[in-house]
Order: structure tokens, then sequence, then C-alpha cells
């Protein structure tokens, strides 16, 4: 067998080629997680509507929870395990303490690709005068 | 073999008390000790009825107030203002968005129509407006559920699960039903920042103003109207609206077709 040296180098490239995106992991600097800012507002309530680990997580399936709470059942406040009182509303309850959606929201969901479309109908900058 | 036959009946005791015992292990597991469980309920204000329904007194509205009952509505609501002078009057006429809108006698009970019709109510406005019915068509063709009757009579839209297939407008014999054939935003003058907008691609109706009414707040064209329209429960004998319904003759739209429209008409 004549072809071994190039049945070995074939096999080196394929190993090399099929394993890329692990070197390129290793060595290329990694995006570096957004950085959140919290208005005034926030940092005066503190906590969000439930702990920070479930809002990160489980945000999503809460806005779904509040919007089908809200249209289909007619119930609009939210009351949370330490008894806070919420009214159920993504442009009127987030967006008053997270006002700064772009810093906040918006940098987050650019890190994690999502585009979500609600801001076609809500509000996206309710404090601002129009 | 006594043993065994022993044996065996406290191991099936053991388990059926331990399977018994479950419910109230994960009852008290699930409490977690600090406070209870996350809940929603109505705001303490919320109007409530068994079938909302509206009546308008036509002979106390003219041009002027009926124009400014449909302006309380639209900006309440951003409904765009999509006018002949900005797209032309051909593409106005079909992108036209409107909850509550003026007609004459003849267009709004075209199955009332007498030969000859008084001058008077001839000449009259009428608001018309999505009639809420008892027996809603929409809901049915809605192959979404995104069109549902609530228990308090609305029939309202969820605009999150409408898919545009305009269905529900073909259903509607009122035509009380709009569809965004392009991006409203633009054609909407002041914006209500409390409301969300529509987008392209969804239809749209009035809903009663139930956001008005989950906080204890009347209708913003009953508001708007000063006494010309009365909203309230139909199905509470005590009402103000059963009250007016009583002392006045009233006619409802197209009632033949079998939809019990809630909205009536003193004319
Ligand atoms: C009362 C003010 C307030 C309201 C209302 C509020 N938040 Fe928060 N939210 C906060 C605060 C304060 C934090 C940061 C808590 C921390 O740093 O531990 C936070 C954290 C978060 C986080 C986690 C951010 C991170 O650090 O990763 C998300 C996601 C979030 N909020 C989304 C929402 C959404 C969605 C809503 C509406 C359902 C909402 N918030 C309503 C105050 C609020
Ligand atoms: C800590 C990062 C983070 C922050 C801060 C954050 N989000 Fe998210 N959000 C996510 C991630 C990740 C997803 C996607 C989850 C998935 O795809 O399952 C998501 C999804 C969503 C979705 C669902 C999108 C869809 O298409 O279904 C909505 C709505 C949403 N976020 C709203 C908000 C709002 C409003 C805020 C600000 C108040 C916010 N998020 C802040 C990370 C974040
Ligand atoms: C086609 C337009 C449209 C889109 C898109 C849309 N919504 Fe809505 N949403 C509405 C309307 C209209 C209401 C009813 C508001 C009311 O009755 O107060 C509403 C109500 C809600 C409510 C409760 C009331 C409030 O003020 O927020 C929540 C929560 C909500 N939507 C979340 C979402 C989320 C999350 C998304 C994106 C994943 C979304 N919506 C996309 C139109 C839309």
């Amino acid at each position: 067998m004549n072809d071994k040296g190039k049945i070995i180098a074939g096999i080196i490239i394929f190993f090399v080629v099929a394993t890329f995106p692990f070197w390129f992991n290793m060595f290329v600097e990694k995006t570096p997680a957004p950085e959140l800012v919290l208005t005034a507002k926030a940092q005066a309530a503190k906590v969000c509507v439930r702990d920070t680990a479930f809002m990160k997580a489980n945000h999503m399936q809460l806005l779904d929870e509040w919007r089908d709470t809200v249209v289909r059942k007619a119930e609009r406040i939210y009351v949370n395990a330490e008894g806070k009182e919420f009214n159920m509303s993504l442009s009127n309850t987030c967006l008053d303490c997270h006002s700064n959606k772009a810093e906040f929201c918006d940098r987050c969901h650019q890190y994690a690709s999502i585009e979500p479309y609600c801001w076609d109908c809500h509000i996206d900058n309710p404090k601002e005068t129009k | 073999m006594e043993d065994s036959r022993r044996r065996f009946l406290k191991i099936a005791g053991i388990a059926a008390l331990g399977m018994g015992t479950a419910p109230v292990i994960d009852a008290v597991a699930a409490s977690g000790g600090h406070g209870a469980a996350p809940h929603m309920r109505k705001g303490d204000d919320a109007l409530t009825a068994k079938q909302w329904g509206l009546v308008i007194d036509t002979t106390k509205l003219d041009h002027e107030k009926v124009e400014h009952i449909i302006e309380a509505c639209h900006s309440t609501h951003n409904v765009p203002n999509i006018s002949a002078a900005k797209v032309g009057q051909k593409v106005a006429t079909r992108h036209e968005i409107k909850w509550i809108w003026e007609t004459h006698y003849h267009n709004a009970f075209t199955d009332l129509r007498p030969q000859y019709l008084s001058e008077d109510v001839e000449e009259r406005p009428f608001l018309v407006l999505c009639n809420h019915c008892e027996e809603p068509p929409c809901v049915q063709a809605c192959p979404t559920q995104a069109t549902f009757k609530r228990p308090d009579g609305i029939v309202l839209m969820d605009f999150h699960r409408c898919i545009g297939c305009r269905f529900c407008m073909a259903a509607c014999p009122y035509g009380s039903r709009s569809f965004n054939l392009r991006d409203p935003r633009p054609f909407i003058e002041k914006t209500n920042l409390a409301f969300p907008t529509r987008t392209k691609g969804v239809v749209e109706k009035c809903n009663f103003c139930a956001e008005r009414l989950a906080v204890g707040q009347p209708p913003a064209c009953v508001e708007a109207s000063e006494g010309a329209m009365v909203f309230g429960d139909l199905e509470d004998p005590h009402s103000e609206i059963r009250e007016v319904l009583r002392e006045h003759y009233t006619i409802r739209r197209k009632v033949s077709l079998g939809t019990g429209p809630a909205v009536y008409y003193i004319i």
C-alpha cells in the first residue's frame, strides 16, 4: 500500500476540521455576557415580580400566563408569594420598572439572538410623551 | 403458609398507608413555608355582569356629538385614522379601521325600512358598533378561538391568537370588524401609551372597553355621550339599562338573523 501517507494525512485533516468548533472556542475570547442596567426605580424596588433566578429563566412563561389571564380570564391583578400586587401589563408594569428597555430587555435579547414581536403592538416607551 | 400471608397483609397495609400520605406530603412540601403561592384575581373595582348591553338614544345625538363619541373611542384604543386626505379615497375605503362609526338609518336597519321614512330619522346620524351578540357568528367562524365570548357577554378578541384569516369578517352581519391591511402606527395621531396598538395582519373591533371595565370605568363612548348612551347588565332586571328599556320602545339591528344583538336603539 503506497497510499498510507495520504490516508493518514486525510484522517488528520478530517479530524482537525471536524473538531474546529472546539478549537475555535478554546482560543477565541468568548462574547462577554451583557451588562444589564437597572433603573433607579428598579433599584429602589430591589426585587422583581418573582425572584431573580425565576425571572431570568421564566419571564417569557410568566408573560404568557399574564396575557392569557388578562385577555381570556379578565383577571388583571397578580399577587406574588410575598403578597405584593402587580397590574399584569407588559408595557405598564414591566416597562415601568425596566423603562430602560434598550439597556435591559434588548441587551439580553440581542445576546441571546431573540426578537420578541410583542413591540409591534405593545408600546415600548410608555414613559415618553409622544 | 400462615406466616407468609400475615407478612403479605402487613406489607400491603403499610404500602396503602404510604400511598395515602403522599398527597399530604406533597401539599406540605409545595407550600414551601413562605407565604401563599402566587395567584391572580380581578381588581377590586372591576365591573361585572351576565350580559353587558348598550342603549343608544338616537334622539339625543347630532352629528357633532357623534363625532365626539367616535373620537373618544378611537383615541382611547389607538385606532388609526387612515383618511382619504392621506392615502386617497380608494385606498381609504379599503384600509379604514373603525370600532364605532356613523351611518344612516337605512344602512343600520336594512330589514326595518318603511317605504317612506320620516325626514327626521332619514337625516339623523346613527352610531353603530360591535353588537356583542348573544349568539355571535364570528366566534363560531374563528378557527383559533381568537374571538370568544366572555362570561360577561363581551365578544372579545385575543389579538395574540389572531392569524388574520378574516373568517370572522365574513361571518359578521354588521360589518363591525376591520382588517389591518397596513401597519396602523403611522396613522395614529396621538398614541395612548397605556393601550397597545395593533399590527398589520390582524382583525380588530370594539372590545366594549374591557380594559376600562376592569378598573371600574364605563366604556369611553358612554362617558363621552353625556347621557345619550346607557350601559349596563341586560340580565339584571334592576339595572339602569333595563329601566330605560322598560320606558322606551327600542329596536335592534337585523334581529331576524338570530344573533341576539346587545345594542338597542331608541328612535
Ligand atoms: C417593581 C419593579 C419591577 C417590575 C415591575 C419588574 N421588574 Fe424585573 N427586575 C426588577 C429588579 C429590581 C431586578 C433585579 C433583581 C436582582 O438584581 O436581583 C429585576 C430583574 C429582572 C430580570 C433578571 C435580570 C437578570 O439579572 O438576569 C428579568 C428577566 C426581569 N426582571 C424581567 C421583568 C419582566 C418581564 C417584568 C414584567 C413581568 C418585570 N421584570 C417587572 C424590578 C422589577
Ligand atoms: C437575562 C437575560 C434577559 C433579560 C434581562 C430579558 N430577557 Fe426576555 N428572554 C431572554 C431569553 C434567553 C429568551 C428566550 C427564551 C427561549 O427562547 O426559550 C427571552 C424571551 C422573551 C420573550 C419571549 C419571546 C418569544 O418570541 O416567545 C419575551 C416576551 C421576553 N423575553 C420579554 C422580555 C422583557 C419585556 C424583558 C425586559 C423587561 C426581558 N425579556 C428581559 C432573556 C432575557
Ligand atoms: C397584534 C397586537 C399584539 C401583539 C403582537 C402582542 N400583543 Fe399583547 N396585547 C394586545 C392587546 C390589544 C392587548 C389587550 C390590552 C388590554 O385589554 O388592556 C394585549 C394584552 C397583553 C397583556 C396584558 C395587558 C397588558 O397591558 O399588557 C400582556 C401581558 C401581553 N399582551 C403580552 C404580550 C406579549 C408577551 C407579546 C409578545 C410575545 C404580545 N403581547 C404581543 C396586542 C398585542
